[in-house]
């Protein structure tokens, strides 16, 4: 099954151009040059402490951290319960409902943003962080009903229906016997939901007014050539913290998978 | 279980109900009101009645006369000189040529290698596979795109490599054509979008249909544009709507990448709303570019049924 040597070869230079860019960022991060080019100058690591001395960042920093918990958890929940009653009960009009909630994950981003923020200017909202929330949760909803969504399919009902047999309540059976079931697949719709609201830019930029946050601090910055070397040191480290976060998911998601017996069908999406 | 039917829908509802408010909220209800501004007079900062389809008709103005006019009055000689001269025309124009060079390029590349995990990979290494696909994807949308313009700009790491090999002398700046630098960095972006809906249609075709069409005399290569391409094409037509649909609506790229010089549709709405605050004009623009979308993605998931329908 293993004679394509050319289709292997095209596979290699395909990851190398989808890894390129972010194998360059940790290069250059510590490359003691202030113009981003060949050859490389030498070790520094001015750029992470040039990086690290700036207070604007860690005010960024501060609010994409409540953004994200908010949204992560928010979102986290409402996937919760679209996916258990689209798993577990039958009702009338589930196809429309659910591709309704999933809507967003298929309209430009920019349309999505813009209308929320013509609603907001015209009720008169001001725009704060709390608006970026708002925004992220409806992005981030279906990702986490995708994910929980799984979660809940792999889950064996009979399980359920014997603790309800042997006299626990409806309340009780979903937190002693469904709830640690599907708890693999909440931490991963959580840490996924986290990450993809860390790493918006759109809905921060448009209903955050200027405030800072992480991904449009970024985008201002990078618009000065000298800033970039610094902001290169900060993307190396983002990329490792979303890496760690994302195999942690990926762990728990396969976990949850092996733990309720089922089959691994890969990736997240 | 002893519950009716009725009461399982209940429970159903009563579960549903908070995501599905929130999407009502927070989605179909801003929806609505940009599709009531579009039809309302705008002026600067705020929109009043009456109704009218004035802000519709301005997206076909063109410096040479509106182009709706020259059409109903026949005057068609001087339509392909006034759509040059027509702002939004010639932007959203532009933008649905980008972005479906875009979706080409992303799902051709992406092709062989769905087919390449699908086919020529073990079963227990195709999701290590999947997971080296998609991992760049999860890292900040912005950090990448601001990367390609490091690595294509003026002086920026390809020219750089080039000219140190001595394979150029002058500079490249693939950043200054600026069609060609959104189209590397958003067939970047969006490859695992691609790959993912091939590789699982590719995975649900049957190889026992592949060996008898080799059994029956046919090269691999005819097997496989008679077969393998056919029966993955639910997939591609997912890629292409999945790798289009945000395209169009790309708002970072062309702003970083183009420099501002290639804007797409989202920048000028963006214009259009913050800098004019013209919410009536706007929302016009933003609710067009929504139909232009619903209705390509329409054709596709069309064309989606009929290779569906053809199978069984």
């Amino acid at each position: 099954m293993n004679r394509a040597p050319g289709l292997k070869t095209y596979a290699v230079i395909y990851l190398l151009f989808l890894y390129g860019p972010i194998l360059i960022l940790p290069l250059f991060a510590f490359n003691d040059a202030s113009i981003v080019a060949f050859p490389l100058a030498g070790f520094t690591t001015k750029w992470f402490a040039e990086m690290w001395a700036d207070p604007n960042l860690w005010k960024a920093l501060k609010n994409s951290l409540i953004i994200a918990l908010s949204t992560a958890t928010l979102s986290t929940v409402l996937g919760i319960f679209a996916a258990r009653s689209s798993v577990r009960y039958k009702w009338p009009g589930k196809p429309v409902v659910m591709g309704f909630i999933m809507l967003p994950l298929v309209l430009p981003e920019m349309i999505v943003a813009m209308s929320l923020l013509i609603v907001l200017l015209g009720i008169g909202i001001n725009l704060s962080i709390f608006t970026v929330i708002m925004g992220h949760v409806l992005m981030c909803t279906p990702f986490a009903v995708a994910i929980l969504t799984s979660a809940f399919q792999s889950l064996d009902r009979s399980l359920e229906e014997a603790a309800l047999d042997l006299g626990e309540s409806a309340a009780s059976t979903f937190r002693l016997i469904i709830l640690p079931l599907v708890m693999p697949g909440i931490l991963s719709s959580f840490l996924i939901t986290f990450t993809i609201s860390i790493d918006e830019f759109i809905v921060a930029n448009f209903l955050g007014s200027g405030q800072p946050i992480l991904s449009v601090y970024i985008f201002g910055q990078f618009r000065f050539p000298a800033k970039v070397p610094s902001m290169l040191a900060l993307g190396t480290i983002l990329v490792g913290v979303s890496v760690v976060l994302l195999a942690i998911a990926e762990y728990f998601r396969r976990r949850g998978i092996a733990r309720t017996g089922g089959k691994d069908t890969g990736g997240f999406l | 279980m002893a519950q009716s039917k009725s009461s399982e829908a209940r429970t159903g509802w009563l579960l549903i109900s908070p995501p599905a408010l929130v999407t009502l909220l927070l989605l179909a209800a801003p929806l609505a009101t940009v599709l009531v501004y579009s039809v309302l007079t705008g002026s600067r900062g705020a929109v009043s009645l009456p109704f009218s389809a004035e802000n519709y008709y301005n997206i076909f103005r063109s410096s040479d006369g509106n182009i709706l006019d020259l059409i109903f009055s026949g005057e068609w000689g001087a339509i392909p000189a006034a759509l040059t001269k027509a702002p939004y025309l010639l932007v959203a124009g532009r933008a649905l040529f980008v972005a479906l060079l875009v979706t080409l390029a992303t799902v051709v590349l992406a092709y062989p290698i769905a087919y390449f995990v699908s086919f020529h990979v073990q079963p227990s290494k195709k999701a290590l596979w999947l997971f080296l696909i998609t991992i760049p994807f999860w890292t900040s949308y912005i950090i990448r795109v601001a990367l390609w313009r490091t690595i294509l700009g003026y002086d920026g790491i390809v020219d750089s490599s080039l000219m140190g090999l001595g394979l150029m002398d002058g500079q490249l700046n693939i950043l200054s054509y600026g069609v060609t630098s959104i189209i590397i960095t958003l067939a970047h972006a969006y490859a695992p979008f691609a790959v993912l809906p091939v590789f699982v249609s590719l995975e649900k075709v049957d190889r026992s249909l592949l060996e008898a069409g080799q059994d029956l005399g046919e090269s691999k290569f005819r097997t496989f544009l008679r077969v393998t391409l056919p029966l993955s094409m639910p997939g591609v037509i997912a890629a292409v709507l999945i790798v289009f649909i945000p395209t169009v609506g790309d708002y970072v790229t062309p702003e970083l990448i183009g420099g501002g010089k290639v804007p797409m549709i989202s920048n000028f709405v963006e214009v259009e709303l913050l800098k004019r605050r013209n919410f009536a004009m706007g929302s016009a623009l933003a609710a067009s570019a929504m139909i232009v979308v619903a209705v390509i993605s329409l054709i596709f998931i069309l064309m989606n049924r009929r290779f569906l329908g053809g199978r069984k």
